[in-house]
């Protein structure tokens, strides 16, 4: 196997709908919300990209639904978990399941098909060839030519990582996960902070469902998200909710997914290919808690509250503030 | 009582609260208070636990509303929904718990809400630039681009200051601000408070500690059940007069207990240590200390110095690096909590919230804690026994005076003193022949600590060993036959009780540097002490 253009490309493309999707799961993170319905509301997306994309007949039709309707579909999310306060990974569960069933049942009712629809007049995203970029060798092959979603994605890692770091609304928002006490004390609306997460992480989750339906194939198939929703999540904890460390863990799983891709074509058995990218997945999970155990042991012991954690705790409270 | 206000007729009060009524259930939590505060003066609120201070200043900050009454600022009539408006009206309040994002900046911390922008973005040039003004302008002390997490406890507090200067309160609530500090960072906040009345500002000070109140105050309004029963100036009164008000009854503020007469050592310690992971200075180190039946030995030392760590491994919620411990003789080194509870000890954690006590769980069910698993509360085939537990739990109830409707209540709704005289009274019942004793009066109002005292010594007088950790001075001294001093991890004086006196123990405290042995006296030590010199035992 060689190290070309051709890996960096398709390990690109691969990632785009993992980054969009832990981009959103970054943003809830921040807010306070974990949100594992990364997967299920990216599945929403992709049945909507190619719903839209097909009534419609634009591509873009196509993109603006499975926005719209991953939106719809993580305002169950908020209105649940913030609103109601229900438990967040409960509710998340259920909603991948909901995806599952929902985007199942529509299949057959809409296009009367089982398992996979897909038909020739079908609009895709088109490449987009970068002017300039596209004649420099290697960059040009591996850079130039994705889906317009693609760069969007890129250009969102910017947005969301100057957002957080830079603007007001970032900042709160980071406060509102950290001590949303203390937010509200100081007048900011901890619930509508966290409705714009969630719904901000819809949005991204949809353009994560039309990229993986209109760019990388151009098809719908039943829980053709196949756990990226999921690897995203893994992303987010690896690259500790931060938009560049969400981006490099990103990187890690599209170049699994394309090197198994690649190797496939070079005769390894297809379960081994399409087992790299969990596999990576559990390795990582387990060198991100292994290093925060260490971080754990290594970190000044509980100065927040000026005491030493204790080793045994019978219960966990933030502050013993009503004595 | 004395009814007479500073300002003269005609002054506009800066806070002016009349006929504040609320009620809860059952309860009035504020039975038509009036409070009158002048501008730039340092007014204390004291009270007992649940006579309604807290309920009161939540009514001013917009926190709750009253049932009836008024609210003036400045002359001005206003009624605040939430923090938010009365923020906006110049108000500003220290919660006991403070409201900290741990991750961000000082700077970031003080101007949430309402960052300057520049082009859209925080301008952190210009944020940076206001918070260090305020920093130096008043003194603080706080390091703008530190993160809150980094900070010890007292500095953080003066970030939450920050955070109301920066809002430009006109008018500062603190509630219970020294209860987490030490007593160096006591004294230092004090300061500041005096700095800040100085420039203007005027400060009410919710506190129930008398020598504070005596030290740094101008005039306090007492609150008993919900009613105002003294209205003082501080200049002409004294400790006992605000006790009285306080608690409705004659309190000996400086009594001190007969000493004991010690016999059989009941805990014996040598060498222990307590590592704090690979390559960090351990946290308790090379302790060798005995108590015998008969005395309690008080264990002293600023917060953090190893003195909690010390009282965990001892009572085996800590794993021992080295070390020997014996409990009435057994070796209980790497013996469970079980097994040392069985060789005699009794332990009255300092976090009586969530290691003293299930707090959702009833008063009885706690009560019945460490005796579940024998006879009379356990019956056949371990079983336990409701009605058993139930009058064990009347009997503690009894002893030791919990205030509670019943002990079928949950143990989180009793008031802070309520828990802990229960905690300690289950502990005491035990009967065991040592009882480890942390920080027993922490948070408690001073009808309480007077009973929670009488109880340790009663029990040491009962042929009992008690190993007290106080971050009280004053209740080190009130109670202890021998003081031991902890400084980074190691005991670095031992007094008889004749010998210790506040300056000595506050130099070991120290580490023995003489330059700050000032600072480390405890302010309240000797509630009568600071009531004598006011304005000096807080000049740091």
């Amino acid at each position: 196997m060689s190290f070309d253009a051709e890996l960096i490309f398709s390990a690109l493309r691969a990632l785009t709908p993992i980054l969009f999707a832990a981009l959103g799961g970054a943003l809830c993170e921040r807010a306070g919300v974990f949100n594992v319905s990364l997967e299920g509301t990216m599945l929403i997306g992709c049945f909507a990209a190619v719903t839209g994309s097909w009534f419609g007949g634009s591509v873009w039709v196509g993109v603006i639904s499975a926005v719209l309707a991953a939106m719809v579909f993580s305002l169950l999310l908020a209105i649940g978990a913030v609103t109601l306060g229900a438990d967040a990974v409960v509710l998340c569960i259920a909603l991948n399941l909901l995806a599952v069933g929902l985007t199942g049942f529509l299949l057959r009712t809409i296009f009367g098909k089982q398992g996979t629809f897909g038909d020739p007049d079908l609009k895709g995203l088109q490449p987009v060839d970068i002017p300039g970029l596209e004649s420099v060798p290697f960059l040009g092959r591996a850079l130039s030519g994705h889906s317009p979603l693609v760069y969007l994605s890129w250009v969102a890692v910017v947005v969301i990582a100057v957002l957080l770091s830079r603007h007001p609304w970032g900042v709160r928002l980071r406060g509102v996960g950290e001590a949303p006490e203390a937010a509200q004390s100081l007048g900011v609306s901890v619930a509508r902070y966290r409705y714009a997460a969630i719904l901000t992480s819809g949005a991204l989750c949809g353009l994560a469902g039309a990229q993986l339906a209109l760019g990388n194939v151009t098809l719908f198939s039943e829980n053709m998200t196949a756990g990226r929703g999921w690897i995203a999540v893994v992303a987010v904890m690896l690259g500790r909710a931060l938009p560049i460390g969400v981006l490099l863990a990103g990187i890690l799983f599209g170049l699994v997914e394309a090197v198994g891709f690649r190797l496939q074509g070079e005769g390894m058995p297809q379960q081994a290919a399409d087992a790299a990218p969990y596999v990576m997945t559990l390795v990582a999970l387990f060198l991100a808690t292994r290093s925060r155990a260490r971080r754990g042991a290594a970190a000044p012991p509980g100065r927040l509250t000026g005491r030493i954690p204790r080793p045994r705790r019978f219960a966990r409270t933030t502050s013993e503030s009503q004595s | 009582m004395n009814d007479q206000h500073a300002a003269a007729p005609g002054d506009i009060a800066e806070v002016e609260m009349r006929g504040i009524v609320r009620r809860f259930p059952g309860v009035l939590a504020n039975d038509r208070v009036d409070l009158r505060v002048a501008s730039g003066e340092i007014h204390a609120v004291m009270g007992e636990n649940g006579a309604g201070k807290s309920t009161l200043m939540s009514i001013l900050y917009g926190l709750q509303r009253p049932d009836a009454g008024r609210i003036l600022l400045r002359g001005t009539e206003h009624s605040f929904g939430s923090p938010v408006q009365a923020i906006a009206a110049g108000l500003g309040m220290v919660h006991q718990g403070f409201k900290l994002f741990p991750s961000l900046t000082v700077t970031e911390n003080v101007v949430y809400g309402s960052e300057p922008t520049r082009r859209g973005l925080v301008d952190r040039a210009t944020a940076r630039a206001r918070v260090a003004e305020l920093v130096d302008t008043h003194g603080l002390h706080v390091p703008p681009d530190a993160r809150v997490a980094d900070l010890p406890i007292g500095v953080q507090q003066r970030v939450e200051i920050l955070k109301l200067l920066y809002r430009d309160a006109r008018v500062l609530i603190l509630d219970e601000p020294t209860a987490v500090l030490t007593p160096a960072e006591a004294d230092r906040l004090l300061a500041v408070i005096r700095g800040l009345a100085r420039s203007g500002r005027t400060i009410l000070l919710v506190t129930h500690k008398l020598g504070e109140v005596m030290a740094v105050s101008d005039r306090v309004t007492v609150l008993r059940d919900g009613r105002v029963t003294a209205r003082l100036a501080t200049a002409e009164t004294t400790p006992a007069e605000i006790a009285l008000a306080m608690t409705g009854r004659r309190i000996d503020l400086d009594r001190t207990h007969p000493a004991g007469t010690p016999a059989a050592d009941v805990l014996e310690v040598r060498g222990l240590t307590v590592s704090a992971g690979r390559g960090a200075k351990p946290l308790v180190e090379n302790v060798s200390l005995t108590v015998r039946a008969g005395e309690i030995v008080g264990v002293a030392g600023v917060a953090g110095n190893g003195q909690s760590e010390l009282v965990e491994a001892l009572a085996g919620l800590r794993p021992i690096d080295a070390g020997r411990v014996l409990v009435a003789g057994r070796d209980v080194g790497d013996a469970s909590v079980q097994q040392r509870r069985r060789a005699g000890l009794a332990y009255v954690p300092e976090d009586r919230a969530t290691v003293g006590a299930a707090r959702d769980a009833s008063l009885a069910d706690n009560l019945a804690m460490g005796f579940h698993r024998t006879p009379p509360l356990a019956g056949r085939g371990g079983f336990l026994r409701r009605a058993a537990i139930r009058e064990h739990a009347a009997r503690v109830i009894e002893r030791f005076g919990v205030k509670a409707a019943s002990s079928a209540v949950t143990i989180g709704t009793l008031s802070g003193g309520n828990q802990q005289k229960a905690i300690l009274g289950r502990e005491i019942t035990h009967d065991a022949p040592l009882l480890l004793v942390e920080q027993p009066t922490r948070g408690v109002d001073i009808g309480s600590i007077e009973n929670i005292h009488a109880r340790l010594v009663e029990y040491r007088d009962a042929g009992h060993g008690v190993l007290l950790v106080s971050a009280e001075l004053s209740e080190i001294l009130a109670l202890s036959d021998r003081v031991l001093v902890m400084y980074e991890g190691r005991i670095v004086a031992e007094l008889p009780r004749a010998e210790a006196d506040v300056h000595a123990i506050g130099l070991a405290m120290a580490g023995g540097d003489p330059t700050r042995s000032a600072a480390a006296a405890d302010p309240d030590a000797g509630d009568d002490a600071s009531s004598t010199a006011p304005t000096t035992a807080h000049q740091v």
